[in-house]
């Protein structure tokens, strides 16, 4: 494939700045987003952590274009997404989002739902949009699972065909809401390696969300931690472990360092959440 | 990646087509099921029998026993003139199922679009929904007369009420179908780059479809249940119009055969309907599978 060069290398580039989100102004008046600013590099791997119901998928929303932003800007390689004067950002294929609880559409085929986005944007005709879905699919070892229905195989399986219908779009960056939350641990390591590979080959920004730091670390290039909410960025810890990276580094010294870092700042964060008996929301 | 093409020689070996019915026949033949239903019907013919034919006990007289319409339904030479040898039989029954037919295509494909476009635009709902929901709890009945006098002939108001009945039910399920999709759905079609259209076609039908099937077996079952009482009052023939004629004629047999009947089309009629869902919603009854149901 042509990702090998990482030909996205230029593309992807987020910059968030001074992003605030109320919920119902008028109304309840929920900040779940307070001032937020962070810069994320084209190609990066940027993971968002922080205590439940911080407002840490309110942000992914305003990317995504779900969402409206109630001040700041959010901007994709200098083109505005939302700011001033435009609250909302259009939902575009070229910020592609993978659910917490997966959106493949169970009444489509995992070929049928890859082949979904080009065919519906008419970048393919429906034939090629299928053998393309079939081959990318095969090349994420799906090739025996095409024609089944996502009902019909693990939840491990759906989640990596719905990344397949991400990347088939070429998308400038891939917005992934805790995509691996549900999975048990051996599960979720095979997962991450396949993250991995794909992100190896592809070169996409990748802006993840979760809760479980080790995951943060052995995939990101830099890890934000985020305060309680309102979500405003507390602290950001580089990664410098060398790609490819391996289970294996999971137990080397640099690595315990870093989680040890990172634990403390959101440690600290989730006992003040914890006592404000904060509640997940969308 | 490392597929195991050991699996498939293994997935060639199980039993398909003709050899897997008979499996699931044989199967179902050791378990205790189908003997239950024997046995529950059995039971209830024999008590059926013994309060109008055995023991004759007070009132039951009055009601032909099983014996007394089996007598009558397969005899060439029926008594009280209706059997399955005689043309009239079957005219009434081709008469209620055309009806039925007709209303129920036309209450389906006026309601599905109606409910799935209610479902899909705030506006189309605030325009009809109240509408709806104040006609809907009307009792069929009660449109009897304005039905009558609306439209002219047997036919016209018998095919409104069963119609009518139908079309609400199927509206409101297809509705309640849209409600249920996931929003999550809608947000990954708009990711992917769908238009309204495309998220009409690939998101809100197909998502809507498990509702609308629960709503066409109640709404057939509806139709069923409307077209008799709008036969009995107002009709040249049908199987509505049987039982009415006969009781007024004072021959109770026909009466029980037009019911007895009336059961077994309504049971097959719904599970046409269950079948033509299961064939289209392949995917809705592989995902109950794998839920062990």
């Amino acid at each position: 494939m042509a990702g090998k060069s990482h030909k996205k290398e230029q593309t992807g580039a987020l910059s968030i700045k001074n992003v605030t989100k109320i919920y119902d102004p008028s109304g309840v008046n929920v900040k779940a987003v307070d001032d937020c600013s962070m810069e994320i590099a084209a190609g990066e791997v940027c993971m968002i952590v922080g205590p439940s119901g911080c407002g840490k998928t309110t942000l992914l929303n305003a990317i995504a274009g779900f969402h409206s932003i109630t001040e700041g800007s959010i901007h994709l390689d200098g083109d505005l997404l939302c700011g001033p004067g435009k609250p909302k950002a259009e939902q575009s294929a070229e910020r592609m989002v993978v659910f917490q609880h997966g959106a493949l559409f169970p009444w489509k085929t995992l070929q049928e739902n890859v082949a979904y986005g080009p065919t519906v944007q008419s970048a393919m005709s429906a034939g090629e949009a299928m053998e393309k879905a079939g081959q990318m699919l095969a090349e994420a070892g799906l090739g025996q699972f095409i024609k089944k229905y996502p009902g019909e195989v693990s939840s491990g399986m759906a989640r990596r065909a719905e990344i397949v219908r991400a990347l088939i779009n070429d998308p400038k960056v891939l917005l992934l809401d805790e995509p691996y939350r549900a999975m048990d641990a051996l599960t979720k390591q095979i997962m991450h390696e396949s993250l991995l590979e794909t992100y190896d080959r592809t070169g996409v920004t990748i802006f993840f969300i979760t809760h479980d730091l080790e995951e943060a670390i052995f995939l990101g290039d830099k890890v934000h931690v985020v305060t309680t909410r309102p979500c405003q960025l507390k602290k950001t810890v580089e990664v410098r472990i060398p790609r490819p990276r391996s289970f294996e580094t999971q137990s080397s010294e640099e690595f315990r360092t870093l989680l040890e870092e990172v634990n403390e700042a959101v440690h600290e964060e989730a006992v003040k959440a914890f006592q404000a008996g904060e509640r997940e929301m969308a | 990646m490392n597929q195991v093409p050991a699996t498939k020689g293994h997935m060639n070996s199980k039993p398909e087509g003709f050899e897997l019915f008979l499996l699931r026949l044989r199967k179902k033949m050791v378990s205790i099921d189908p003997y239950l239903t024997v046995a529950g019907i059995g039971l209830w013919l024999f008590a059926y029998w013994v309060l109008c034919e055995g023991l004759e006990i007070w009132r039951f007289t009055k009601l032909p026993g099983p014996v007394a319409i089996s007598k009558d339904w397969f005899s060439t030479t029926p008594f009280q003139g209706i059997s399955i040898f005689t043309l009239e039989y079957y005219d009434h029954i081709f008469v209620s199922c055309q009806r039925i037919l007709f209303a129920f295509g036309l209450a389906t494909g006026l309601g599905v679009p109606l409910g799935l476009f209610m479902g899909w635009s705030r506006k189309i709902r605030d325009y009809v929904f109240p509408i709806i929901e104040t006609l809907r709890p009307i009792p069929i009945l009660a449109w009897v007369p304005l039905s009558i006098l609306l439209l002219p002939g047997f036919e016209g108001p018998v095919i409104f009420l069963a119609t009518l009945a139908s079309f609400f039910v199927t509206t409101l399920n297809a509705m309640l179908g849209v409600d249920s999709i996931d929003e999550e759905y809608f947000r990954a079609a708009g990711c992917l780059g769908s238009s309204r259209w495309d998220i009409f076609r690939h998101v809100v039908v197909p998502g809507a479809l498990p509702f609308i099937f629960t709503g066409l077996q109640i709404s057939i079952g509806v139709a069923w249940f409307s077209l008799v009482a709008a036969e009995m009052v107002s009709g040249d023939l049908g199987l509505g119009y049987l039982i009415v004629d006969a009781y007024m004629n004072n021959v109770t047999v026909p009466m029980v055969i037009a019911m007895i009947t009336l059961g077994f089309i309504g049971y097959f009629s719904s599970a046409c309907v269950r079948t033509l869902g299961n064939k289209l919603m392949a995917w809705h009854v592989k995902e109950l599978a794998q839920q062990g149901r």
